[in-house]
């Protein structure tokens, strides 16, 4: 009997994640995609996490590392070479510090646009996920603090990786 | 039965040390390397599953919807394990290989051989009758990504088949089993709740094999294929580090022994994305004539 329940259970499992699924695919959703696409939504949920980061002034040290490791990683350095890499730090820290609900504001450009030309595969955006995870763990930012953030820039995928 | 026991401890001591050789040589290999490009393994670690108890990318005891070894849509990458389940009665040697394409096909090979120690002279097969079981797999993603789609429900699905070839057809058919070999058909969704740092697993699996196919496929009480439900939960500590649970549902065909569904608590290692170690305490339940089948499951995985 808790046999055939479970095996309905599984089954209907099963099809709300294809309904999900179809539902998600046939429903576009304009203005969340382009608001994605510019830079990941603030979500004063992860508050907490943005002290967990160090506040400021942490996102500013962690974005040192980051670029160093990202410059000291051949699978990266190509993208960050020829590139304002001050610049490109100062607008990470606005970027995370919007997303975990710190007092800051994005100005930067349309990620979009930012990565049109870039080229960039799956291997080297998971590169660039080591490299800050690097540099997290550097900083002594929890690990359950590293994944909340990555999951609000994962969603950036489809406009990251091109290629 | 002391030199059973002295062999089987060496050969865990083995299989831990060869481990520990092996991931301290990867490391010096990442410290040495991580300058040149290389041209696969670049998935994040531990997303790849480990080596399941088929050969399958998945926990110990399920397969999961992600594809073997660390290569991403461009690349190809490709495991090795060995396998080790230590139980009251039995114990079961394993290895095998898996290449995963493109991260769309895992194609795997496994040998099983499981080892029945004195329950083999009791039913008059002879002390340590060993079965051999060789099993071919075939996984194909169909759709989403488990780690990186972090803004949807949607798990990533692939479906498998397993084809399973056991050695030992007269004692096989003399227990009741209709075949000595069968394919197992089974779905996957594997999905990484990274906020929770939780990665969760179900698998419907269809299948007639008994105890897995090690006491053959089809049986006197039932011949048809049912379906039976697997899942694994793993949290993760760390980025080198993840322990969880896991559950198989089996089927029960035979009518000479009944056959319990499968339990273990594990914790996975990759201190690197060429070695990951997993040790696991398994209820396997009942196996024949012995119940209460409960033990240390280790396994060795080296991948490039």
């Amino acid at each position: 009997m808790f046999k055939y329940s479970l095996h309905a259970a599984v089954m209907a499992m099963a099809m709300l994640f294809t309904q999900a699924a179809m539902a998600q695919n046939a429903v576009p959703m304009p203005e969340q995609s382009a608001a994605m696409a510019a830079s990941a939504p603030r979500d004063p949920a992860l508050r907490p996490v943005f002290d967990q980061f160090s506040g400021k002034p942490g996102l500013v040290t962690l974005m040192d590392d980051f670029m160093v490791n990202l410059m000291a990683d051949a699978r990266t350095r190509p993208y960050f070479a020829d590139t304002d890499r001050e610049h490109i730090k100062l607008e990470l820290v606005d970027q995370f510090c919007v997303i975990l609900d710190g007092p800051c504001t994005y100005t930067g450009k349309d990620m979009e646009r930012v990565h049109r030309n870039l080229g960039i595969n799956r291997a080297a955006f998971n590169a660039l996920v080591e490299d800050l995870q690097k540099a997290m763990d550097k900083n002594k930012v929890p690990f359950r603090a590293q994944n909340k953030l990555l999951a609000k820039l994962a969603p950036m995928h489809p406009v990251v990786i091109t290629k | 039965m002391q030199r059973h026991r002295n062999g089987r401890t060496a050969w865990l001591i083995g299989l831990v040390l060869s481990g520990c050789l092996i991931s301290s040589m990867a490391m010096a290999g990442d410290a040495a390397g991580s300058d040149s490009a290389p041209a696969f393994s670049n998935k994040l670690l531990l997303t790849g599953g480990v080596s399941q108890v088929e050969g399958s990318a998945g926990g110990g005891l399920t397969p999961w919807a992600v594809i073997g070894g660390y290569g991403t849509s461009d690349e190809i990458g490709a495991n090795a394990f060995i396998t080790h389940i230590n139980l009251p009665d039995y114990h079961v040697n394993e290895a095998g290989a898996m290449v995963g394409l493109y991260n769309r096909v895992e194609v795997s090979f496994a040998q099983q051989r499981f080892d029945t120690e004195q329950v083999g002279a009791a039913l008059g097969l002879g002390r340590g009758f060993t079965f051999k079981q060789n099993i071919i797999g075939v996984k194909v993603r169909l759709a989403g990504d488990a780690v990186l789609d972090q803004d949807s429900w949607m798990p990533q699905i692939s479906i498998g088949v397993q084809h399973k070839k056991n050695n030992q057809a007269a004692v096989l058919a003399f227990v009741g089993a209709k075949s000595d070999q069968g394919t197992d058909y089974y779905v996957s969704a594997t999905k990484l709740f990274l906020s929770q740092s939780l990665l969760v697993n179900a698998t419907v699996r269809f299948t007639k094999a008994n105890q897995i196919g090690i006491l053959g496929f089809g049986g006197d009480k039932n011949n048809s294929y049912k379906p039976e439900f697997e899942g694994s939960v793993a949290y993760l500590l760390s980025r080198n580090w993840a322990v969880g649970a896991e559950y198989r549902q089996k089927p029960n065909n035979l009518g000479i022994a009944k056959e319990d569904d499968w339990y273990d608590a594990f914790v996975a290692w990759a201190p690197t994305k060429h070695v990951s170690l997993t040790l696991a305490y398994a209820d396997l339940g009942n196996i024949v004539i012995k119940d209460h089948q409960r033990g240390l499951y280790a396994s060795v995985q080296v991948g490039f």
